[in-house]
């Protein structure tokens, strides 16, 4: 039997904003509980919200960002629910008129080929408070901390047709949030988290399958399993005679499986209707040219021109603008490495840089070798200062601290020979001293050649130039 | 001349000015009075001596700096439902008989700020529910003018201090009529502004569309001088509105010689009281006499403003009151087995049944599969009352009729009937559902009672409404007249 899972992701990317969506109290992630709440975020008698115009502002960047339509009128709603960490025993969110829709986002499938996935709307929302359960014996602590962050939740359309491509989106919201510079994207925080809704449909059938939501992922790492694990278990279900119920289900990343949280008859009714405390967001077109004029290069452009401007295939290309960060500093490299071609450096960015930031998990911005040093190695390799070989040695000892590459190359006498007479003189000294191969190499077995040039290489440390060396072999054997 | 405690605020500024008498002895005869008679009627929750007394000496040393305004060193009394920092701020509940206010309403920082003194807070229909005051968790207060009568709701604390001569004024609100009907069931001047004019922030939330801040005073004049201290925009509230305040005292006289009044036919309906009706015309003949047109105008879908009402009023409340879970403040109840127990008990016991009714109505209203059929269909009407009123207003400049379709009831005799309770409020409801300014005033007696009469306004019309007042008040001396009890 050949199924098709259907996805779609409900996206919570919290805000950048300084202060709260409607109060002052500021953002910022790891303080004192509850030392960042006031009285407003506390929920307390006779207290109103005000709406923060930063987040309305960074809710039409992104609705820009996908191409998406910015409501002229947008409304807050109320979500009623009793919990302890939501203060006001409401949610204000958006529901029926929300400040983006019908929006696009490409994303890369493995194959190299483009996928478009449907954005239905993104609203702005507060977020709630934690409870914390383990640290208290029979009781809750509440810390408020977060209640009344800003919150954009972004819904796509039920367009993803694997864990994979669910995964891809994921990555590329999470690249454009950053771009855009409205949220930080942390997911270990909680900054960039996500919903999936999953359902499976037997192949060509074109009804949805039941859906499960799994609530709250914030890895990609757990989405992809998470959704793995939950097709199967659906399939599984189907196949053996049962039915999908509608349910919210939690990931459990130690057991690697999901497991219910409540289905959809103990789903609370959230009795939703507009906060009246609230005006309606009205925005005109003047406010929003100016909020358009403000977009950074968004990835894809990037990767065009990319693609264009540095000769960089579509691969190279997605990789590098993968991040506004990793492609900064890519053109920063360009910029200040003279004369060495831009395929070249992204090939030095893509593989030792990237592969030293990996090993150290180090954020590319912070990386010990700038952007600028970089680049000055990248010229050694150019101007035939150094081979390829010993600019890898170069580069470990300019991330190790050691300075940059001409005073590396200068400390360690790593000068490539390019004196044709010095290597003329080791070249001879070599077929001298094997007097045996040389006889091989001249009756036909060619392989030898490397030999030669290795012996060569051996003699002057690697520092010969590899292209003379092999000229003057030839001339000589 | 009247003694010192039944002057009006107008009366008494002058007499601040002048030296005749200090904010200090105001302060202490006002205090000493409460403290003597208060027991009679129930009227306040606190009274905060320490705190009056120390404002009153602040204000006397402003005004011999040369510091002082029209409203420096005169007392006034707070209803329960504006936070006090510092002060218990009840708003009429169990629910909130443990807290104290950390910070302050809006509305009393500016009042504060011109210099008022606070003498403490008044009852209050819990969380300013009902019509009576008979559902405030302290008990109900009793009216000045028949002690087995109910001062009408929720602002009855308010209008029980300024009509036994407590203090010369008080602050009310007014969701639903809360300030009009208690002003018209204790002769006194009671104003409603237009809904956005004065800051919502710091008073706690009925129906948060619905709900203004309003004053209580004994005439017209004292209520332009409150209301110029009060009114303006505030960035805590969204709602309100960035307008300027005009300087409503500056304007009372005017000529109302042209003046086009409309009274709604709506208004003369079966369930009023004809010596309210005659009351009503001979009111508006004073307006003829002045030189006013008056006309009759419809607004046909004012009938249907106690449904619609009951049901924004109650969606807004249930879920206004569901931070009074006893989680942050407020009533917990003891030993909570687990959180649904602890929610359970505390808002069971915390609430009265009134709250609760409202609760429980504005939850199934919003309910799904009931929302359109309740909730939504109530938006529709409420836009088109908005409308009737709208229409009315390009044809005249004002709308008169009575406040309450009967003069004050008896203590009881409607607490078993919310829906008669509720009727009691058909005249003035519309009012907040359009978002218009209403204002009662004192109109004459049935049977030793007070009857009031409303005058509404179109949007931020309350400089001419205080002229109409003022000019009636000029006419007639009914606003003179206090309670034999407590005279």
């Amino acid at each position: 039997m050949e199924w098709e899972t259907v996805i779609g992701l409900e996206i919570h990317a919290q805000l950048s904003t300084r202060s709260k969506i409607f109060s002052s109290a500021p953002t910022a992630y790891g303080a004192e509980p509850n030392s960042q709440a006031n009285l407003v975020d506390l929920g307390y008698p006779g207290v109103l919200p005000v709406l923060n115009g930063e987040a309305v502002r960074m809710a039409v960047k992104l609705g820009l960002a996908i191409g998406a339509t910015i409501a002229p009128r947008s409304v807050f709603a109320r979500k009623n629910y009793f919990y302890p960490d939501l203060p006001k025993g409401y949610q204000i969110s958006q529901f029926e008129l929300p400040i983006v829709a019908s929006g696009t986002l490409d994303i890369m499938l493995d194959d190299g080929s483009l996928k478009t996935v449907g954005v239905t709307r993104a609203h702005l929302e507060e977020d709630a408070g934690k409870s914390l359960h383990e640290d208290f014996q029979g009781m809750t602590g509440i810390d408020l901390n977060r209640a009344g962050t800003p919150l954009i939740e972004i819904v796509s359309e039920p367009d993803m047709r694997s864990a994979k491509e669910a995964v891809a989106y994921m990555k590329k919201m999470h690249s454009l949030v950053r771009y855009l510079e409205i949220c930080d994207g942390n997911m270990q925080e909680g900054s960039f988290r996500c919903d999936a809704n999953v359902s499976v449909r037997r192949a060509g059938e074109e009804k949805l399958g039941t859906r499960c939501e799994v609530k709250n992922l914030n890895s990609f790492r757990y989405i992809e399993r998470a959704i793995n694990y939950e097709v199967e278990r659906q399939i599984e279900l189907i196949e053996s005679g049962g039915t999908v119920v509608q349910q919210t289900r939690l990931f459990d990343p130690d057991k690697g499986e999901t497991r219910p949280l409540r289905s959809k008859e103990e789903a609370n009714d959230y009795r939703y209707f507009p906060d009246p405390d609230l005006l309606p967001v009205l925005l005109d077109d003047a406010y929003i040219d100016g909020v358009r004029a403000t977009l950074p290069e968004l990835p894809d452009a990037k990767r065009a021109r990319f693609v264009e401007e540095y000769g960089l295939s579509a691969y190279d290309a997605t990789v590098l603008t993968a991040t506004r960060e990793m492609a900064d500093y890519y053109e920063a490299v360009v910029k200040s490495a003279a004369g060495a071609e831009a395929k070249l450096v992204a090939n030095w960015v893509m593989g030792e840089l990237s592969g030293a930031l990996n090993r150290d998990g180090i954020e590319v911005e912070s990386s010990p070798v700038s952007a600028q040093m970089f680049g000055g190695l990248l010229a050694r390799i150019a101007d035939d200062t150094i081979s390829g070989k010993i600019a890898k040695e170069v580069f470990e000892a300019m991330w190790a601290g050691e300075g940059d590459a001409d005073a590396v190359i200068e400390k360690r006498g790593l000068r490539q020979i390019t004196d044709t007479g010095a290597i003329d003189e080791i070249i001879d000294s070599v077929i001298a001293a094997n007097p045996g191969q040389v006889e091989q190499y001249r009756s036909g077995k060619d392989k030898l050649f490397g030999f030669f040039v290795g012996q060569v290489m051996k003699e002057t440390q690697g520092k010969a130039n590899p292209g003379q060396v092999n000229e003057l072999l030839k001339k000589k054997l | 001349m009247s003694e010192l405690h039944s002057k009006t605020l107008a009366e008494l500024s002058g007499l601040l000015a002048d030296g005749e008498t200090s904010s200090v002895e105001l302060t202490r005869t006002l205090l000493e009075r409460v403290g003597a008679r208060d027991a009679e009627l129930n009227s306040f929750i606190t009274v905060t001596p320490e705190r009056a007394l120390a404002q009153a000496e602040a204000a006397d040393a402003r005004r011999k700096r040369g510091d002082a305004g029209p409203l420096t060193g005169l007392p006034l009394v707070h209803k329960d439902i504006f936070c006090t920092r510092g002060v218990k701020t009840s708003c009429g509940s169990r629910m909130l008989d443990n807290f104290v206010a950390p910070y302050d309403a809006t509305v009393v920082q500016r009042l504060d700020a011109a210099g008022m003194v606070m003498l403490g807070k008044s009852n209050m229909d819990e969380f300013a529910m009902g019509s009576s005051n008979e559902t405030s968790w302290y008990g109900p207060v009793r009216n000045p003018w028949d002690t087995a009568r109910v001062p009408g709701g929720s602002s009855g604390g308010s209008v029980a201090a300024v009509a036994a001569s407590f203090a010369p004024a008080a602050t009310g609100t007014d969701t639903g009529g809360s300030i009009r009907q208690p002003a018209a069931f204790t002769n006194l001047t009671g104003l409603k502004p237009t809904y956005g004019r004065v800051s919502r922030y710091g008073m706690i939330a009925f129906a948060s569309s619905l709900d203004q801040a309003g004053t209580i005073t004994r005439t017209a004049e004292d209520a332009a001088m409150m209301l110029g201290a009060m009114a303006g925009f505030d960035d805590a509230d969204s709602t309100s509105v960035d307008r300027e305040v005009p300087v409503y005292r500056a304007t009372l006289n005017r000529d109302l010689k042209g003046l086009k009044v409309g009274v709604p036919v709506e208004f003369f309906d079966e369930g009023l009281d004809s010596k309210v009706a005659d009351a009503v015309q001979a009111a508006l003949d004073v307006y003829r006499s002045l030189g006013c047109e008056v006309v009759k105008v419809s607004l046909p879908n004012l009938m249907l403003s106690v449904p619609t009402y009951y049901v924004i009023a109650p969606a807004e409340c249930a879920s206004n009151l569901s931070r009074f879970d006893g989680a942050r403040f407020g009533y917990r109840c003891e030993n909570p087995r687990d959180l649904t127990d602890m929610y359970e008990r505390s808002r069971g016991d915390g609430f009265g049944d009134e709250v609760k009714r409202r609760i429980m109505t504005g939850t199934y209203v919003l309910s799904a599969g009931y929302y359109d059929a309740y909730y939504l269909k109530a938006q529709k009407t409420r836009h088109l009352i908005a409308a009737d009123f709208a229409k009315a207003f390009e044809e005249v400049d004002l709308l008169m009729g009575p406040t309450t379709p009967t003069p004050a009831f008896k203590l009881g005799e409607k607490t078993d009937d919310p829906i008669t309770m509720y009727l009691n409020d058909i005249y003035v409801n519309g009012v907040n559902l359009a978002g218009l300014p209403g204002l009662s005033i004192p109109m004459g007696f049935i049977d030793g009672l007070p009857v009031g009469f409303q005058i509404i306004g179109n949007h931020f019309q309350e400089a001419l409404m205080l002229n109409a007042a003022h000019r009636y008040q000029c006419e007639t001396d009914w606003h003179t007249r206090t309670p034999e009890g407590f005279k």
